[in-house]
């Protein structure tokens, strides 16, 4: 929604000088000649020196000379929910059209598109599309272009072609003018000297100079009587003017007594501590009606002409506003849209939040979590994992800092499940819980059935609030592309707040069909680790391992054996071993190279499993029957013959 | 005694002077006479003896205007010093809001401050007044003496001001530390009134 004018931001009210002549000339004319003078207008300055009342400026005068202009004044965080918003609601489009449909568009406080790369292609698409259609759009921001960080170049190129201009700091005129139009709107009568003592002073923004005349004529106010020269200097230096002094007072030509003087301080006295509690509301009502909260509770109290027990009051609203928050933020971890009702702007109507945010949270589901099966222990060790692995232990140290996101690669049955499953317990186990970690066709099916049950924003919730997202087999989400829509904002959100995220993939992203580039160009930012299939150590070792886990020692001939036949994967050694193993136990016989080679090679009619080891891909000693993944199917039989599905519960 | 009525918008205090005889009670109400315009103050009572020691104790009304939408009056009240007046003295300290206790500086009269300093707290404590809670502040009158006859603002605190209040070194009958002493009770009274709001 765009943000309202504020009607005393006008071209009439702002004062000029030598420090923003070029910047009011430069709106004044794109006022009048919107989308044909200078376009894009990008005007910059140190806070407080009047971006945003020239910004507002430039919309009241394109609206007086074209009432039927259509004119969006916004400030770059309004711009950006705008957008989310969109995208939440899957219609991007939406967005576009907005502002496609203004004539003048006036965004403020640009600095902030440093790390918003989607923003900035917005932005670069809507300055584009403006210049074609000879439509305003006009920016400001605290720093030149070429100072906000990892600006992108065509913007910064589309910008330069516009006009780039700055507002200076004040100078002592510029300061006088504005303090004599202050006075004049606020119809409030200060000496001339009084005025230049409050100029004289080197403010480094206009804020601060006007702050500086509200304290001046609060305290007149209050006195009841004109601010000296002596009392204006005192409160610019930040004091307290308790007493005016004899050379003050010649300055009035008046000879105030001791007793005047006694009267004066007596007068703040009295505001300050008989009237004090009005004061005290008054500001709480300021502060968080300023916020959007509901104030009614304090605003009754201010219609009371004897003061309560103002303190105890203000506390208790403001501790219902911190209960306010905290249950807004829980709810926002569930739901982001229901933190959105109005009750939790209402102080008083905390037991309804609170009943808001118990049935949201009873109605959470979290996320699929890492499976117990599997172990960083449990993981082989050789050279075709060492990278991988290291790479996870890197990971489980520093999550979401040294590599974000790790894309595990490497054919089916290398282990890069268990790699996967076991980075997520540690990284579980250090969070405390909330990681998300599935397989590529949970998250399709899942995300599936929110859109069908019409809980998308809940769904989203689910993964937004974990600690760390692991996805198992990335390729396989394919050309879905709500599902990538989905991953790419999680991929922002993740890696903008520094939470980790792990892939793995049989393929390299840009071998990945139907993946769009900018999700390929994501699973490759952080760090790539190949996993290949096992040489002849590293299937040493993992059947050596695996024997003595079953039959307590392992033969150096059979292990040598088992470990020569070529196998592509983990999972299919593992299978191969377990089948001679429960082979010889049939058989009774011991199990040594005679019997693993009968098992093997001579014709042998397979019988089919009652139970196998399961998916054991990469594992060394996971025990039988230890595996509980829901997601994995075993298919990696040697032949067709002996493939044995089995789906685990 | 009710001090800041919000219903009627004013608000009244009563400040009492309060310590041994001569030590410039009086002469402080004076020097604030003289000073206030005429039509800001009520007539001075004082009842005195004949060598002008006061034999009941001095009125001064004090008509402050509006302040804030407050018509604010202050009452300041001395008690006479001697011993033999402790009845009167209970009268006029009877609803203070606020007390400043004036203290003759000389070295000689230390016992009489701390006899009167001791006298003014039994006095409260039979009306049931905290003493830890009433404003009170130190007036150190007679500072303006030679310096071999009087004791020095540090040594006074040191003697008697147990609490830590504020004090004030004065000299009445110059007007010196009279408004001080005076400014800084009211402030410490208010106060007190914005802490416990009587209707």
């Amino acid at each position: 929604m765009t943000a309202e004018l504020n009607p005393r931001f006008t071209f009439d009210t702002c004062v000029v000088g030598p420090s923003n002549r070029l910047a009011v000339t430069a709106c004044r004319t794109v006022s009048e000649h919107p989308g044909t003078a200078y376009n894009p207008l990008f005007i910059y300055s140190q806070t407080g020196l009047g971006k945003t009342h020239l910004l507002m400026a430039v919309g009241q005068m394109v609206r007086e000379l074209s009432p039927t202009a259509t004119v969006e004044y916004l400030t770059l965080d309004e711009f950006v929910e705008a957008y989310h918003t969109a995208v939440s609601a899957g219609t991007p489009g939406n967005f576009r059209d907005r502002f496609s449909h203004a004539d003048v568009v006036l965004l403020d406080d640009v600095q902030f598109l440093s790390h918003s790369k989607e923003m900035q292609t917005e932005l670069i698409r809507l300055a584009s599309e403006f210049q074609d259609a000879e439509r305003q759009l006009v920016l400001t921001s605290d720093r030149p272009p070429a100072d906000i960080e990892n600006l992108d170049d065509r913007l910064l190129e589309q910008l330069d072609g516009g006009l780039i201009v700055d507002i200076g700091i004040p100078e002592y005129e510029m300061r006088l003018a504005i303090l004599q139009r202050r006075a004049e709107e606020s119809e409030v009568e200060f000496s001339p000297e009084v005025l230049a003592v409050i100029a004289e002073f080197d403010v480094q923004h206009v804020r601060a100079l006007l702050g500086a005349f509200n304290r001046l004529q609060a305290f007149q106010s209050v006195n009841e009587q004109p601010l000296t020269l002596h009392q204006a200097r005192a409160l610019m230096l930040g004091e307290t003017p308790v007493a005016e002094p004899e050379a003050a007072a010649s300055e009035r030509g008046e000879a105030a007594g001791e007793f005047d003087r006694f009267l004066s301080d007596l007068k703040v006295t009295v505001t300050q501590q008989v009237e004090g509690w009005k004061t005290e509301i008054q500001d709480a009502i300021t502060e968080w009606s300023g916020r959007g909260y509901d104030t009614k509770s304090l605003e009754v109290l201010l219609g009371q002409d004897v003061p309560g027990a103002t303190d105890a009051a203000v506390g208790v609203f403001e501790e219902k506003i911190e209960r306010l928050r905290r249950l807004e933020a829980e709810i926002a971890e569930f739901d982001p849209e229901a933190a959105r009702h109005p009750i939790f702007k209402s102080p008083d109507r905390i037991a309804g939040a609170e009943q808001l945010v118990r049935e949201a949270r009873e109605k959470f589901i979290p996320p699929p979590g890492p499976s117990d099966a599997f172990s960083l222990e449990s993981f082989a060790v050789g050279e075709p994992t060492r990278m991988a692995l290291e790479a996870g232990r890197s990971v489980i140290a520093q999550p979401g800092t040294l590599y974000n996101p790790l894309l595990l690669v490497g054919p089916a049955g290398v282990g890069k499940t268990h790699l996967l499953h076991a980075i997520g317990r540690a990284l579980d186990a250090e969070a405390g819980g909330a990681v998300a970690c599935l397989a590529a066709g949970t998250f399709v099916e899942d995300l599936v059935k929110a859109i069908e049950q019409d809980r998308l924003s809940a769904w989203r919730a689910k993964y937004r609030h974990a600690s760390a997202f692991l996805l198992d087999d990335v390729h396989e989400i394919g050309a879905r592309l709500q599902t990538q829509e989905e991953l790419f904002n999680l991929f922002n959100l993740f890696i903008g707040a520094g939470r980790q995220m792990v892939f793995t993939a049989k393929v390299l992203p840009q071998e990945m069909e139907g993946l769009d580039d900018r999700l390929k160009s994501r699973l490759v930012q952080g760090l790539v680790a190949m996993i290949t299939p096992p040489d002849v150590e590293l299937r040493r070792t993992i059947v050596r391992s695996h024997l003595e886990a079953r039959v307590g020692s392992a033969e150096a001939d059979v292990v040598d054996y088992l470990a020569e036949r070529a196998t592509e994967s983990v999972r299919s050694l593992l299978n191969v071993v377990q089948r001679v193993v429960t082979g010889a136990e049939a058989m009774g016989r011991k199990l040594d190279v005679e019997s693993a080679r009968q098992l093997l090679e001579q014709a042998h009619k397979p019988e089919p499993r009652a139970s196998s080891p399961g998916r054991a891909s990469g594992g060394m000693a996971a025990p039988p029957g230890a595996l509980r993944s829901q997601e994995k199917i075993v298919w990696d039989w040697p032949n067709m013959a002996e493939r044995v599905i089995e789906e685990l519960s | 005694m009710s001090l800041v009525n919000f219903t009627t918008r004013e608000i009244t205090c009563k400040i009492v002077y309060y310590g041994p005889g001569r030590s410039g009670k009086t002469t402080n109400l004076q020097y604030i006479y003289d000073q206030v315009p005429p039509e800001r103050r009520g007539r001075m009572v004082s009842l005195a003896t004949q060598t002008d020691r006061t034999l009941f104790f001095d009125f001064l009304p004090l008509d402050l205007g509006t302040i804030s939408g407050f018509t604010t009056k202050f009452q300041l009240y001395t008690v006479p010093g001697q011993v033999y007046y402790n009845a009167t003295r209970k009268l006029v300290l009877h609803g203070a809001d606020g007390v400043v206790f004036v203290a003759d500086s000389q070295i000689r009269q230390l016992d009489e401050n701390l006899e009167s300093l001791q006298n003014l707290q039994v006095n409260l404590l039979e009306q049931r007044i905290d003493v830890r809670t009433l404003p009170l502040v130190f007036q150190y009158n007679k500072q303006g003496l030679p310096r071999e006859l009087v004791l020095p603002v540090e040594e006074l605190d040191d003697a008697m001001n147990f609490r830590g209040v504020p004090s004030f070194g004065a000299d009445a009958l110059t007007g010196n530390g009279v408004f001080e002493t005076l400014r800084s009770v009211s402030e410490l009274v208010l106060r007190k009134l914005s802490e416990e709001p009587s209707a």
